[in-house]
């Protein structure tokens, strides 16, 4: 096939493109599908239950069938409508659903097989024996019917996402959304016009229309240059804005690189969340077509896409081409091709008594009623009055009325309502606020009409916000009736294809009737009408046509169907904005990380932190080997660890201590200045919440701390507590968890060390005690914090420094210590000391542990009401008899296992005879075996006695004997020297 | 979504955590006579309205400030937003429950 006259492509731009490993030429302004359609290639794949071969349906994003995969290696991309893709230079295409080549697809077989395929088969066949289905029935399944692959790596694509905020959002820049965003921005209004095509004018691009006696592409032009001054506008172009979300919020995708041959340079997609005050749905129409036997076939398609391939891409698909028509829309594609030269063999109007509007043969009153062809069509059937007769010809546009867009218009749950002047469903009244359908899209399709609409819906728009807006002169348009007769389908025996994309047919429809399958919804879930890519979007209304004939109720009493987003598929890079991988979430870094990272530390994520876990040295082979060095440096020198990462809120007021009070449970108002005080938080619920540590700076000063992990939960519950429990107390809150770097300093050295940095103050036992806390100055004056408070059970102190002075005071505690054995240690050598020392941390207060099992019962003060205090007593939580224990192997080699449950020795084990499990283990050196904590059923009682760790998962089953949970130092002399 | 922040104007809900239903104000007084009742609803019992829902969102991202914003649970209209600071505070002078009143 030759390209025809004119077109808006570039012919001085040739470009290479290849389809299924064929080379093909095409230029610039193509799509993937013109360029197919000029190089002769009808038959692009195979459908999705039958495999029948399947050409291009339509001219735009409501394809069906052109289904592709483009480009390869990590840039497969499955599914892609071929009229949309933009031809670019060395695109490879490939045809999808198919076992062998396209033109002998061995799953062919199925379509003979279709008595088997009907609507609810899967529901109907498959159903026994059970265990097929997952693994025969299913995967057979999938293998067979289906779309695309998927290249199994990595999108190797950048994403990104923007906001925007307007007072008009125009959605679609054809007749109505141009006439719309001018309207707006003339009138100074912020206005975004965004559209899926890649060049504006919408359907005025596919027309021979005039406005003003000249090519409606000539005022599309003047209109650019206008909006290229109108800073007040932005044009969107490459854009679908997909889905409508809740106060003015629209989603939109730009293709920013979609259609370059190499879109790795920059961002591939951008995903704007716009802020709209107003929008303007100006999103056109589809066409619908008309079911009649064997009407699947490539080269048949809807008429307004063949117009659109003649006029804008000046391709046809054949030399002598028919239309199906049921309105005057139909002819105007005869008179379009005529004038590019095409042969029209005829066209077939359902309408009685209608005369042609050019010089092509017109069956009035007539079906086509079957087509024949089996790679492509080669001949349709015209039936007229009961006559039938066979004519040839290479393609037929098929015209059965146009379907407004109304879908963003249902996004909200709102209902399309039907029309019966239009013969369509247009927008109702209870669509999303704000949101204005105009144009087509609002059923006001009619070129004039179109143009008037957006101008007088824009200035409407606008006048809501009170900004006035005058109407503008618009160009005087040709008329384009559209004389439309309702018919819905051509009755027969043979399968007539309704949803091309899910093989749905006339017959399936009738069967889920008979089925009484009737409501739409059934419907749908029943055929699977209107799912997967297009989403019906040229099937719906036809199918509700259909059932409404067979059920005897009018179209609107059978129902509509509603639409949510996306419009057209959108891609989960784009929806995940470019925040994969280290970008997922953020990355905090704690004040000493690089001098860690210049130590050669490994790293692990604590929360959004990355916290040295162990500090490898040279020799060292096996990271226990740097663990258990870091924990025996603590328990004889001295030890140094960042722990920035645990939350620290400030809290200050003359009621800061009675605010404590309420927030732990147990009491923190008779806490002495100066000194520092374990502290418990409940849930209202009464379980064990988090813990830390809470320190009297002064009478109306504390600061506590949390667990790394909780750190942000608990100061929003913090300041719920005090915004809307009690907010007469006189108290205020800061998180300073990023403002100080806080550096534990733990070991029978670490005063030694100490001394050596801070200024003037006493640090003997007696100066400042175990839990005293002081502000003071270290290293000439810079101030400080000095706790004396031990996770590790070890003599220890945590200091605190402004957070810029972290690094810093990290190297000199290191070089002054050098020769008291100043060792860093990590959060694994961390988690063994406090392991040795029966300290819980996340594993023991995971959400379920109250605080009598944690050993920690008689904290909760019955003298005052604090958060979960009360709850901490009801039934059920006081007569939980398990307490926290410790567990070492019977014999010195054996294991402990996190997350084994604990049986009594030769119990059977079953959930009723479970004691409790295991919360952490560790190898401790100083034990020198394995050891761990957990709750055990009176536990307290039980110490001396074995019991069975059983973990059935992996079929482990150890002895252990149960021991304090302090394996260090029980009495706590160490922390007190 | 918007929320109309009564110090800070129209903020993107994006920026606020949600946790539940405005009644969490009205905490019982843990040392009363029979408080345990009064904490069992407290704790777990919640209305769930179609309609108009009076609900606490923090403004995490933001000033920190817990909010009563009072919203349409099905179309998710949102009719005000008051700092619940003020909420609590009124209440304790009223003795109006904070799931109830106007919205501002």
């Amino acid at each position: 096939m030759t390209r025809l006259s004119g077109g808006l492509i570039d012919r001085d731009r040739k470009l290479s493109f290849t389809f299924d490993g064929q080379v093909y030429y095409g230029h610039a302004g193509d799509t993937l599908a013109s360029a197919l359609l000029a190089n002769d290639v009808r038959l692009v794949g195979r459908s999705f239950k039958y495999h029948r071969p399947r050409g291009i349906f339509s001219a735009g994003s409501e394809e069906p069938n052109a289904l592709v995969e483009l480009r390869s290696g990590a840039r497969q991309e499955p599914n892609t409508r071929a009229t949309v893709a933009e031809l670019f230079d060395g695109l490879e295409a490939r045809s999808q659903n198919r076992m062998g080549p396209l033109n002998r697809d061995l799953l062919a077989v199925n379509d003979l097989m279709s008595p088997f395929f009907a609507a609810g088969f899967y529901y109907k066949t498959f159903m026994w024996p059970r265990a097929f289905w997952e693994k025969l029935y299913e995967p057979a399944i999938r293998k067979a019917a289906g779309l695309g692959s998927l290249s199994m790596q990595a999108d190797p694509d950048h994403y990104d996402k923007g906001f925007l905020h307007c007072d008009l959002l125009v959605i679609g820049g054809g007749a109505a959304g141009l006439a719309a965003a001018l309207t707006a921005a003339r009138a100074g209004a912020q206005v975004v016009l965004a559209d899926e095509d890649s060049r504006l004018g919408g359907r005025l691009l596919a027309e021979t229309l005039q406005l003003d006696d000249a090519p409606a592409t000539e005022w599309i032009a003047a209109l650019e240059a206008e909006f290229a001054s109108l800073p007040n506008l932005r044009v969107m172009r490459r854009t679908t804005v997909f889905g409508v979300y809740d106060h003015g919020v629209y989603g939109a995708v730009e293709r920013v690189a979609d259609h370059l041959t190499t879109p790795g340079a920059g961002v591939r997609q951008t995903l704007w969340r716009i802020t709209a005050k107003r929008a303007v749905l100006a999103a056109g129409a589809t066409e619908r077509h008309i079911p009649f036997a064997n009407n699947d076939r490539p080269g048949i398609m809807l008429a307004g896409a063949l117009r659109a391939y003649a006029n804008r891409w000046a391709v046809c698909p054949a030399r002598r081409v028919a239309i199906f028509t049921n309105n005057d829309d139909g002819h105007r594609t005869a008179r379009d091709l005529i004038a590019k030269g095409v042969e029209v063999a005829g066209v077939i109007d359902s309408r009685k008594g209608v005369h042609p509007q050019g010089s092509y043969p017109l069956f009035d009153g007539a079906v086509v009623s079957d087509s024949r062809g089996r790679l492509g069509l080669t001949r349709i059937e015209i039936t007229r009055d009961g006559d039938s007769q066979w004519i040839d010809c290479g393609a037929l546009g098929v015209a059965g009325g146009w379907n407004p867009n109304v879908h963003l218009t249902a996004h909200h749950r709102g209902r399309p309502i039907w029309d019966p002047e239009a013969l369509a469903f247009v927008p109702g009244a209870d669509g999303p606020a704000g949101l204005i359908a105009a144009g087509a899209a609002a059923g006001r399709g009619e070129l004039a009409a179109a143009l008037a609409d957006g101008a007088t819906r824009a200035a409407q728009a606008l006048a809501d916000l009170g900004l006035a807006a005058r109407l503008p002169d618009l160009p005087r348009a040709e008329a384009s009736p559209a004389g439309q007769a309702a018919f819905w389908h051509v009755p027969g025996k043979k399968r007539a294809w309704v949803d091309m994309q899910n093989d749905v047919t006339v017959k399936d429809i009738v069967l889920a009737h008979k089925e009484n399958m009737r409501p739409v919804e059934h419907l749908k879930r029943w055929t699977t009408l209107g799912m997967a890519t297009d989403q019906g979007k040229t099937a719906n209304v036809s199918a509700l046509a259909v059932m409404a004939e067979l059920t005897g109720q009018s179209i609107p009493a059978t129902g509509t169907t509603i639409f949510r987003p996306p419009y057209t598929p959108v891609a989960l890079s784009v929806l995940g904005g470019g925040d994969t991988g280290r970008h997922f979430r953020p990355h905090r870094l704690t004040p000493t990380h690089h001098w860690a990272e210049a130590r050669g530390a490994v790293f692990t994520e604590v929360g959004q932190w990355m916290r040295a876990q162990y500090f490898p040295q040279a020799g060292e082979t096996h990271w226990r080997q740097s663990v258990d060095r870091e924990v025996l440096a603590v328990r004889v020198g001295v030890g140094l660890c960042d722990v920035t990462t645990l939350g620290k809120v400030d809290v200050q007021g003359a009621d800061a201590a009675a605010f404590l009070d309420r927030l732990y449970a147990n009491t923190i108002s008779t806490l002495k200045v100066g000194r520092v005080r374990y502290g418990l938080m409940l849930r209202e619920d009464g379980f064990a919440y988090d813990d830390g540590t809470v320190a009297r700076m002064a009478e109306d000063h504390f600061v506590v701390t949390t667990t790394t992990a909780n750190a942000g939960l608990v100061y929003r519950q913090m300041e719920f507590a005090r915004q809307c429990l009690w907010p007469d107390l006189d108290v205020q809150l800061i998180s300073t968890t990023d403002a100080w770097a806080q550096i534990a300093v733990a070991g029978p050295q670490s005063r030694a060390l100490l001394e050596r940095v801070v200024d003037t103050a006493d640090l003997s036992n007696a100066g400042f005690p175990f839990m005293a806390c002081a502000e003071l100055s270290i290293c000439n004056g810079l101030r400080a914090r000095l706790f004396r408070i031990s996770f590790s059970g070890e003599l220890a102190y945590e200091v605190a420094v402004p957070a810029r002075y972290g690094h810093a005071l990290m190297q000199r505690l290191m070089e002054l210590g050098e020769d008291l054995g100043a060792t860093p240690y990590g959060t694994e050598a961390l988690g063994v000391l406090r392991i040795e020392k029966g300290h819980a941390a996340g594993n023991e207060l995971n959400g379920h542990s109250t605080a009598a099992m944690l050993g920690l019962g008689r904290m909760v003060s019955a003298k005052k009401d604090a958060i979960g205090a009360l709850m901490s007593r009801r039934e059920g939580l006081a007569a939980d008899r398990r307490r926290l224990v410790g567990l070492v192997p019977e014999t010195r080699s054996g294991k402990v296992t996190a997350g084994a449950h604990l049986f009594t020795d030769g119990a059977e084990q079953t959930m009723e005879t479970d004691q409790g499990w295991i919360t952490s283990a560790a190898y401790s050196p100083h034990v020198g075996s394995m050891i761990g904590l957990g709750f055990l059923e009176n536990g307290d009682a039980r110490e001396g006695e074995i019991l069975i760790a059983a973990n059935p998962l992996e079929g482990e089953s150890q002895r252990l004997r149960v021991v304090s949970p302090h394996f260090v130092d029980p009495e706590g002399g160490r922390l007190r020297v | 979504m918007l929320i109309p922040h009564p110090l800070l104007g129209p903020r993107d809900a994006q920026e606020f955590t949600y946790l539940g239903d405005a009644m969490m104000i009205d905490r019982p007084d843990g040392l009363a006579e029979g408080a345990e009742a009064a904490f069992c609803d407290y704790v777990f019992q919640r209305d769930n309205p179609a309609g108009l829902h009076r609900e606490l969102w923090f403004h995490e991202q933001g000033d920190r400030s817990w909010l009563v914003v009072t919203r349409n649970t099905v179309t998710h209209e949102i009719l005000g937003a008051e700092l619940a600071r003020d909420v609590a505070l009124a209440r304790r002078a009223t003795d109006t429950p904070a799931d109830q009143g106007d919205a501002q």
